[in-house]
């Protein structure tokens, strides 16, 4: 018996370590599909992750925490639109610079609110399902965040694949031009996205500092933000790829931990880089498959949209 | 209200010259209403951030210490992003050049020589170099995106760094602090007026890079190969330039500068490795990069701007209780604001008031 709980211990943290990449890597995939590279996941990622913890911290509420998170997330998103698809700046330094603004910004916001003990996100039970053994707690009776990302991701390989909707917003992304000659509204469906991008990331931001450690540290997104773009890649743009890269990476975060607590001759340092190489590792065996990097990979990627007229 | 933007049929020499000033401006205008809301005045609040700390000689020199890491790693910057290189790992290689360069002082320490000084830093470009070859590697040999690999090599680094300084080199007469051995004194940068100030060789070294990378770019067939591959990678396989020899020039490039300042800052400001060597550097080089419009010559005046808001924050912090993170959020606001700037380069931008009324206002 006391083996079974302390796996379904180990079982629960790599939930919880898994999610906040879960979110943040959904958004950004929903972004990039329809061709536009945000960079600014890590700053998403943390002004979220402060905004919810003082929305929390002074209401006292954790579930405004989490609107004001998104709320967040999603003002940064805007201003990343607003300069890449209104003024047509460059993607990768608009990102860039989201992120050092992310970190600066949260680092100030922040300041009168380190080492205070945050408001927690306690878990919801589902009725009935919350009984079942090992399943039950693991993953019916979990935080907000946790059911908001697993039926995201579902959702979000509905609506890319099955609607219309979707298709559209795959058809820009794959080919503004022709899109935009069909009638579709590329900057519009753009914004759009990098908005959904944004509360996604905000809501990662939300899960660090109201779930995984409730409170609030400088820097506590840790490239977060750069692992959740690196797992869009590692997915090949498709969603139930990102939930399985999400729980591979959590599981590497969680093991890494253990590793440290047990107490291996190896230095901790080490192990706690193992997620970074682990992510470039994963990058270098994906993308040296050039047939399926070239035909999952949204064409207009990255790309400056300017209509016409 | 909509804004509409209009190609211009050729770029506009006078915005591509003064847009860096616009968006100094703007920044300036952003920054009086961020004090405001935070309740100081602006105008004394950006007196002591941005004049203050030019008023006095030696403050003068930690300007130019903190302008030669920015300056050196942005002139690097400025060849890979010219040649549509994405090297944003230059805090990493910093970190690294400083590690290989510190081999020498720490572990060889007894060996006493004028060589000592000219192996250090030759070490450290050796070893930023080498670091920014990983990227490359992976991104010519594999289709790696070079972006997430080097930054991700970053965190690496800085882990590393972490290690070695509390671990294999941490001090034996060091009270058990995590701080390496003190560097011996032919182990260290010269300051260049020891009566007034700590600024030291770094500054000399950060312009010299800059102005042969300049030279480089504008007057030798390297320069125009590194424009053509970056503007169009279809037109330089045409020409016969190498583009994967591209890749590789910029990023060992731009690692082997990085890893110069690395060894340079350590060696002349701290002489001693320390668990944290950089405050971002590497990060704000990269708007330092933009600011001067990837031209060399421009980035040696950017540098020294964004000396100034590390120089500023330090001060805001003491003379007037800010936090010294507005820093940070000021670097944030001036990239975003260069970037916004540069498009009026290439575009007319109309506001227009609704749809249907053309030409309602006209604005740039």
């Amino acid at each position: 018996m006391e083996s079974v709980a302390l796996a379904e211990a180990i079982l629960l943290t790599i939930t919880t370590a898994s999610t906040p990449l879960l979110l943040a890597a959904m958004g950004e995939l929903v972004a990039e599909r329809s061709g536009v590279l945000n960079l600014g996941v890590e700053g998403m990622i943390i002004i979220g992750a402060v905004v919810a913890f003082v929305g929390a911290f002074t209401t006292g509420n954790p579930y405004i925490g989490v609107l004001c998170g998104a709320v967040a997330g999603c003002l940064f998103s805007l201003l990343f639109g607003f300069m890449t698809l209104t003024l047509v700046t460059n993607q990768v330094a608009t990102g860039l610079a989201l992120t050092i603004l992310g970190l600066g910004l949260s680092g100030m916001i922040g300041e009168s609110f380190v080492g205070r003990a945050g408001v927690q996100l306690e878990p919801i039970a589902v009725p009935v399902l919350s009984g079942l053994p090992l399943l039950g707690p693991l993953i019916f009776n979990q935080d907000l965040l946790f059911y908001l990302s697993i039926l995201g991701v579902v959702g979000v390989g509905w609506f890319l694949f099955r609607t219309r909707l979707g298709l559209q917003l795959r058809a820009i992304g794959d080919n503004h031009g022709s899109a935009h000659a069909l009638g579709i509204s590329v900057i519009k469906t753009r914004y759009c996205a990098v908005m959904f991008g944004g509360i996604c990331a905000g809501l990662a931001g939300a899960q660090l500092s109201l779930v995984y450690t409730p409170q609030w540290v400088e820097n506590m997104s840790a490239g977060r933000g750069w692992i959740a773009l690196a797992l869009v890649v590692f997915a090949s743009w498709r969603p139930l790829r990102v939930l399985a890269g999400a729980y591979l990476f959590g599981t590497v975060t969680i093991g890494q931990l253990h590793a440290q607590a047990l107490g291996f001759a190896i230095p901790s340092q080490f192990l706690t880089a193992l997620p970074y190489l682990a992510t470039i590792v994963v990058l270098v065996l994906i993308s040296r498959n050039r047939r399926l990097t070239l035909t999952n990979t949204p064409a207009s990627l990255g790309q400056a949209f300017v209509p016409d007229r | 209200m909509r804004v509409e933007l209009e190609r211009r049929p050729q770029h506009s020499a006078l915005f591509s010259a003064v847009s860096p000033f616009i968006a100094l401006a703007l920044t300036v205008i952003a920054g009086a209403v961020l004090f405001s809301a935070m309740g100081k005045n602006p105008l004394d609040a950006l007196f002591s951030f941005f004049i203050e700390p030019l008023t006095e000689v030696w403050s003068l020199h930690e300007l130019a210490i903190k302008a030669a890491p920015l300056i050196l790693i942005a002139v690097g910057l400025s060849v890979c992003f010219r040649s549509n290189n994405w090297n944003i790992g230059a805090e990493g290689q910093f970190i690294i050049g400083a590690v290989s360069g510190s081999l020498l002082p720490i572990m060889f320490h007894e060996w006493d020589s004028v060589l000592v000084l000219p192996i250090m830093l030759i070490m450290g470009a050796i070893g930023g170099a080498l670091y920014a070859a990983i990227p490359a590697l992976l991104k010519t040999r594999f289709n790696t995106n070079e972006i997430l690999s080097s930054l991700m090599l970053v965190y690496v680094a800085q882990l590393f760094l972490d290690w070695i300084v509390r671990g294999p080199w941490r001090n034996p007469e060091g009270f058990n602090f995590p701080e390496s051995r003190e560097f011996d004194p032919e182990a260290v940068l010269p300051e260049l007026v020891p009566a007034s100030g700590r600024a030291d060789l770094g500054i000399v070294f950060a312009v010299v890079a800059a102005l042969l990378t300049w030279f480089m770019l504008s007057y030798m067939l390297r320069g125009f190969r590194i424009t053509v591959l970056g503007q169009s990678a279809r037109a330089g396989r045409f020409a016969g330039f190498s583009a994967t020899g591209m890749v590789f020039f910029a990023f060992i490039f731009s690692g082997a500068l990085a890893g110069f300042a690395g060894i340079s800052e350590v060696s002349g400001s701290i002489e001693q490795l320390q668990p944290v060597i950089s405050p971002g550097y590497g990060f704000t080089a990269i708007i330092v990069a933009f600011l001067g419009r990837l031209n060399p010559l421009g980035i040696i005046a950017a540098g020294l701007v964004l000396a100034l808001t590390y120089l500023g924050g330090e001060a805001a912090q003491i003379s007037i209780g800010l936090s010294d993170k507005i820093a940070r959020v000021f670097q944030g606001l001036l990239l975003f604001f260069v970037l916004a700037c540069d498009t009026l380069i290439h575009y007319r931008v109309h506001i227009r008031r609704s749809e249907q009324s053309e030409l309602a206002g006209e604005g740039t």
